[in-house]
């Protein structure tokens, strides 16, 4: 399976250790994957912040790129959403919808497209609490949100739960938005600032303390 | 303190077997339970010094809102924001549970916004039915195009009657008609006798959310206003005594008022009834009191059928605050005898609305203020920093539609996480239309000249992997030049506000993948 993997630009420069585990994980799962090194962005910031026009030559881009692959992988739920669902400022030619359709969130491409149930050489001994990324919630509906009256499903602790070692703990507020919001973070820095915070310490009081959730 | 010096006792106990044994309340000298807050209020003292409130946007006009501005005087707050966050996080996981409970409640949320819809779409024959029904029934209907007609019309209405004072029950759409304002100048006495609004009204503040207008004061805020306004002790903040002093300084004002004005929850267009839903039974203080009852309904409260009523009914207050029901839902259909009753029709802008095709289902909203209890940004900032009529994911959507200009910079003060759209009762999309005004905002070139100046350099180096590459930092290695790229320069909002600039590694992916696997591909 050739896979085009997609490296975030704030991962490319802030997290290259999590591009570098994606990468690796895919290929022990089986997947030829290829990085386009002439990748930059999915386009996000200038649309998010309403400037879809400013963003179509990154958007072209990003099809030029990865026009071709059978699938395209990116360890970043809020750029897969960007491309699936609001990628709209380029003309929908059938290469651009091909490549939106075939772009997918890295856990569920394990979970729906390479469907990998077991993971008998991983271990974690770890307390882990999840954060979902609110597109990943509820724009590209990786898990179950908890507003929603519906039978609970998430599909990255589906895959983990299959790791050896790894002890879920559920903080106060589990999928309340960490306040980032891509441009939100550089325009409305106090309650950005407070919401990461409030996150932060809401993961510390159940899993470093154990409060009661 | 009752209002009445000759009732000593209190009210007999109307189902006492309830009570029984198991009563833990408060009793009388007799060993009678008191079933009035103030049987059991103790003064309280406040805190002494406590923080003071921090006060919403500042008027800048007709310029856009600086809600940044005000959300970082409100988190600066600490006491209150914390409270504040905490209160409205408590009535969204009261929601969640009696929304949770009901195993159609997803069902009923995609009927509400159905019945919703379909109402908007043929708005024009339901309100012909709602006119030709409540005429039929005795009620006298007026049409408001706008803000200016309607407050025209009621003042009239008070005028051609001689009527000095009116008492009014919580309606949004009056706030939005500036209605209180416009009494005052042509010196009409305005009672709220919702005790949130009645508090907002004493501190000359703005309603802070759809249902609970005062909910970012705490008790001391309220002790102080009262102290100001009504005389009260400043120090006892005890919440059974705050509302008793409340209630004994307007209870005379509302027996003695010459009218009275209620808003209007759902409209109901076969019958002519005008539902009125509350907590503390104040539309019906304001309907049922004086001899003349003005109803200010907005266009889009109409819904087709009275069965249509129990789907609302049911959604309303356990998404609003979690109870099944509010605690009064009055049905006003035809004057009483003696009294009239007038209803006036309002569109301020909600036909254009209806016109915008990405916009017009907002028009669904019921007011319930879940999307503003579920806000992370709303929780943190206040409803008073949005400085218009509706604040939160509702009023971020609503406003533009009043004042293009004024509001904005609102379709920023989101994060999009989308919790907004999955509360809303009758599926209102709030988060894409967050997302959309955007959209329109950049389009009619309303976005500050350094947002929309960094998404033009950005965009241009986005679309250039070379230059994207140089921006990064010369052959992947020092990565000191990422901050200023990423933020543009002229904008160092980063590191100020209590954060730091995260270690740039000294290696990108991109790097990474040229040093350890060899050859760089060309795209297929």
């Amino acid at each position: 399976m050739r896979v085009g993997l997609f490296i975030p630009c704030y991962m490319d420069a802030f997290e290259p250790e999590v591009g570098v585990a994606t990468l690796e994980l895919l290929e022990r799962l089986g997947c030829t994957v290829e990085y386009p090194v002439d990748q930059t962005c999915c386009g996000q910031p200038m649309t998010n912040t309403g400037c879809h026009q400013d963003a179509a030559a990154a958007e072209a881009l990003f099809v030029k790129n990865f026009s071709g692959y059978e699938f395209i992988v990116a360890p970043s739920g809020s750029c897969v959403h960007q491309v699936r669902v609001n990628m709209t400022a380029i003309e929908q030619t059938p290469e651009v919808r091909a490549v939106r359709e075939r772009t997918f969130e890295l856990t569920e491409f394990i979970h729906d497209i390479l469907k990998v149930s077991e993971f008998p050489w991983a271990r974690f001994p770890h307390k882990i609490g999840l954060h979902y990324n609110c597109n990943s919630l509820r724009g590209i509906n990786l898990a179950s949100p908890s507003e929603i009256k519906a039978v609970p499903f998430s599909k990255p602790r589906a895959l983990l739960e299959k790791v050896a070692g790894v002890e879920f703990v559920e903080p106060a507020r589990w999928d309340e938005c960490c306040g980032f919001g891509g441009t939100f973070s550089v325009f409305e820095p106090a309650v950005s600032v407070k919401m990461g915070q409030d996150k932060k310490f809401m993961h510390i009081a159940r899993i470093l303390n154990g409060a009661p959730a | 303190m009752s209002l009445d010096p000759t009732i000593t006792q209190p009210a007999p106990v109307l189902h006492p077997e309830v009570i029984g044994d198991r009563f833990e309340g408060a009793k009388d000298a007799e060993g009678r339970p008191l079933v009035h807050a103030e049987g059991t209020s103790k003064p309280i003292r406040a805190r002494t010094p406590h923080e003071p409130q921090p006060r919403g946007a500042r008027d800048r006009g007709n310029r856009p809102v600086d809600q940044i501005e005000a959300a970082e005087r409100f988190i600066a707050a600490t006491e209150h924001e914390k409270a504040h966050d905490e209160r409205l996080w408590d009535m969204r996981l009261r929601r969640d549970k009696a929304a949770h409970a009901l195993p159609e409640w997803e069902d009923m949320r995609a009927l509400a916004s159905q019945i919703k819809e379909h109402a908007l779409a043929n708005l024009d024959t339901y309100l012909g039915q709602f006119e030709a029904a409540a005429k039929a029934n005795g009620v006298v209907v007026h049409w408001a195009a706008d803000a200016a007609e309607h407050n025209r019309i009621v003042h009239q209405l008070l005028k051609d009657r001689g009527a000095k004072s009116l008492i009014k029950s919580k309606s949004m759409l009056t706030d939005e008609c500036g209605f209180r304002a416009y009494m005052a100048g042509v010196g009409i006495e305005v009672i709220e006798t919702d005790l949130g609004e009645r508090i907002q009204q004493l501190d000359h503040e703005e309603p802070a959310h759809v249902i609970g207008p005062a909910i970012h004061k705490t008790r001391e805020d309220v002790a102080e206003v009262f102290a100001r306004t009504l005389g009260s002790d400043p120090t006892d903040t005890d919440i059974p005594h705050l509302a008793s002093v409340q209630r004994e300084a307007t209870r005379p004002l509302i027996l003695k008022a010459d009218a009275g004005m209620t808003g209007c929850n759902f409209a109901v267009a076969e019958t002519g009834t005008v539902v009125v839903c509350t907590n503390e039974g104040n539309a019906d203080l304001s309907a049922n009191t004086p001899p003349l009852h003005i109803a200010s309904i907005g266009i889009e409260k109409i819904i087709p059928r009275f069965e249509h009523l129990a789907v609302f009914l049911r959604l309303l207050a356990r998404n609003a605050i979690g109870t099944p029901m509010t605690q009064y839902t009055s049905h006003f259909r035809a004057p009483r005898a003696g009294a009239e009753l007038h209803y006036v029709i309002v569109d301020n802008g909600r036909s254009e609305r209806l016109g915008l095709k990405e916009f017009w289902t907002s028009l669904k909203c019921i007011r319930c203020g879940a999307c503003m209890n579920t806000c992370p940004v709303y929780r943190r900032s206040g409803g008073l920093s949005y400085g218009a009529t509706y604040s939160g994911p509702i009023g971020i959507i609503l406003d533009p539609t009043l004042n293009r200009r004024k509001y904005s910079s609102l379709p920023f003060s989101s994060t999009l996480n989308g919790s907004c759209t999955n509360v809303c009762p009758v599926k209102i999309n709030i988060h894409e239309q967050i997302f959309a005004w955007r959209k329109v905002m950049s389009e009619e070139h309303r976005l500050p000249f350094v947002k929309s100046e960094m998404m033009k350099v950005l965009g241009y180096v986005l679309a250039r992997p070379a230059l994207y590459r140089a921006a990064l930092g010369a052959a992947d290695e020092a990565l000191r030049l990422l901050p200023h790229f990423v933020l543009a320069n002229s904008l160092n909002t980063w590191t100020n506000k209590g954060r730091d600039m995260p270690e740039a590694p000294t290696q990108t992916f991109h790097g990474w993948w040229r040093e350890h696997r060899g050859q760089t591909r060309k795209s297929p």
